[in-house]
């Protein structure tokens, strides 16, 4: 087979199940489907159970989050549900029960998109942030990662390590990704302020084996590394 | 050998009748090709849409209490204690009613439906496809390959113009579920695929111009009801298709026409709440509750 040929304007492969799909928790793809999916990135990316979420919408997420549920949606995800888990419903009563502190608050600041969340989780041991944005469909694209600006969609299994700025590193990562036979779908860096820290985004196609990301792990170079499992859409 | 490749609808309805077959079953042939998944597993996928569909027509009729924005209350239970009462005919038109209303309902009380395609306009196709089963007892099977007819349809459809309401106003979200359930409906009825194209060309033409004006931004007023409305719509354009009346327009041209006026309509009145009913003085009142 050749390649991939129905291509949208966004330049993603359109499948039958986009048109018809997914299957989801209403009432609304991009209030309630894209908060999920939003939601589940921010746990993967925390990287265990939080404690807290500190959760800030903007624009409409602000205005309409009640009506949509976006509120049940979002914790719904941080606690690792999918969008077509019936729970979504009753998640901020489940949240409850398993401990887990939300605080919600809306902001009017301008930010990259009608539909944006920043959600920031912590515990005892840890915490960090992440600024998602909900384009319809379901899909959605996370904009911030501890302050870094990322695009990730979510779509690919992804790598993010974060490591003091220095030459070399990306090279090194890809040859383990290739001698894994991992092919890179986009790969990018993105750097803080002060131009010390680099954080890389590595979105796979296929599968990410625990085996490729503790080879990564175990290189000298990394404060972190985090593997976040593709969104089923 | 190079997959067949599609960007309208005629070159669906032209390999289709050419191959002596259905657009559902081009449009299944071209997902395997492009998806690296067999044919039996598409077709499970789809399947199980199908169920979710037939799943969320039972349990929105049956739900309790109102919709989370609370503008809805039980209408789908009003619609069909009406048809047992017989205050409303029990035929064909009134049962697709309240199963578009069951599920639309459902949708904006946070149950699982099928995004169809967005979640807004998912009662359409499930109400036709459901209504068609039971008056001329096509088997699941069927149904399920109709979806693929369906969905070649809205591939289409959000190629050239758009299948979101914040992109083409409501037209691209109703509007298009109304011409995939109604292209989906004339395959089941036998119609060959030139007529599956005038179903989907006729029902879209008719919803040309609709706007995205939700009260309060939530899926509920006018959603709700012109998932109905829209269903209706789809039934009307399959007839007059088997009927063998032509559209003047071909549909790919409908489809490009439905784009333009999509770009054409102001901000307000493509999902910012800011327009029309949302903007009257009673919508006004439901703003961010
Ligand atoms: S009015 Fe807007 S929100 Fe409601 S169904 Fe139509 S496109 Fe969707």
């Amino acid at each position: 087979m050749i390649g991939v040929f129905y291509v949208s304007e966004r330049g993603m492969k359109m499948s039958v199940f986009d048109i018809l799909g997914p299957v989801m928790v209403g009432p609304s793809s991009s209030h309630t489907a894209g908060a999920v999916n939003i939601g589940r990135v921010a746990r993967q990316v925390f990287g265990e159970k939080p404690d807290k979420a500190e959760i800030t919408l903007y624009g409409s997420f602000a205005d309409t989050y009640k009506g949509h549920g976006t509120d049940r949606a979002l914790v719904a995800g941080i606690m690792g549900f999918k969008t077509d888990d019936p729970r979504i419903k009753d998640a901020l009563a489940i949240a409850d029960e398993e401990g887990l502190l939300i605080h919600f608050s809306t902001s009017k600041e301008g930010t990259y998109h009608p539909n944006t969340v920043r959600i920031k989780l912590s515990n005892k041991f840890q915490s960090s942030e992440i600024v998602g944005v909900s384009i319809g469909g379901g899909r959605v694209r996370i904009r911030e990662v501890d302050k870094f600006k990322v695009d990730i969609s979510g779509i690919y299994n992804t790598l993010l390590c974060s490591y003091p700025d220095q030459m070399g590193v990306i090279a090194k990562v890809s040859e383990i990704l290739a001698s894994e036979k991992i092919n890179i779908a986009t790969m990018s860096v993105s750097r803080d302020k002060t131009y010390q820290i680099a954080l890389m985004v590595v979105e796979v196609d296929g599968e990410l084996p625990d085996q490729a990301v503790n080879q990564i792990k175990a290189m000298p170079y990394f404060d972190t590394v985090k593997a976040i499992r593709k969104i089923e859409l | 050998m190079t997959p067949f490749q599609f960007s309208t609808v005629q070159e669906l309805v032209e390999k289709a009748s050419y191959e002596g077959t259905t657009i559902s079953q081009i449009v299944a042939q071209w997902e395997v090709e492009t998806s690296n998944l067999s044919r039996e597993k598409i077709f499970e996928k789809m399947s199980n849409n199908w169920k979710v569909m037939k799943k969320s027509i039972e349990e929105g009729l049956q739900k309790e209490g109102q919709t989370m924005g609370g503008l809805v209350n039980k209408a789908a239970a009003h619609m069909y204690n009406a048809i047992l009462t017989g205050i409303v005919p029990q035929d064909r038109l009134s049962k697709t009613i309240y199963k578009a209303l069951a599920v639309a309902e459902f949708n904006a009380s946070m149950g699982c439906i099928v995004a169809a395609p967005t979640g807004g306009s998912c009662g359409i196709i499930p109400a036709v496809l459901s209504t068609a089963q039971e008056e001329y007892n096509f088997n699941d099977e069927q149904i399920v390959w109709s979806l693929f007819t369906a969905a070649g349809i809205g591939l289409v459809i959000a190629e050239k113009a758009s299948v979101s309401g914040a992109e083409g106003g409501c037209q691209a979200e109703c509007g298009s579920a109304a011409a995939m359930a109604a292209a989906a409906l004339v395959e089941l009825l036998g119609g060959p695929p030139q007529k599956v194209a005038t179903a989907a060309a006729l029902a879209l033409k008719n919803a040309l111009g609709l706007v995205c004006d939700p009260v309060g931004g939530l899926v509920e007023v006018p959603c709700i009801k012109r998932n109905s409305f829209l269903a209706v719509n789809s039934l009307v354009a399959a007839d007059l298709a088997m009927a063998g009346i032509p559209s003047l327009i071909p549909i790919d041209e409908v489809i490009t026409a439905m784009g333009e006026i999509g770009r054409a309509l102001p901000e307000s009145l493509r999902e910012r709440a800011q327009g029309g009913l949302a903007a009257t003085p009673t919508g006004k009142k439901y703003k961010n509750e």
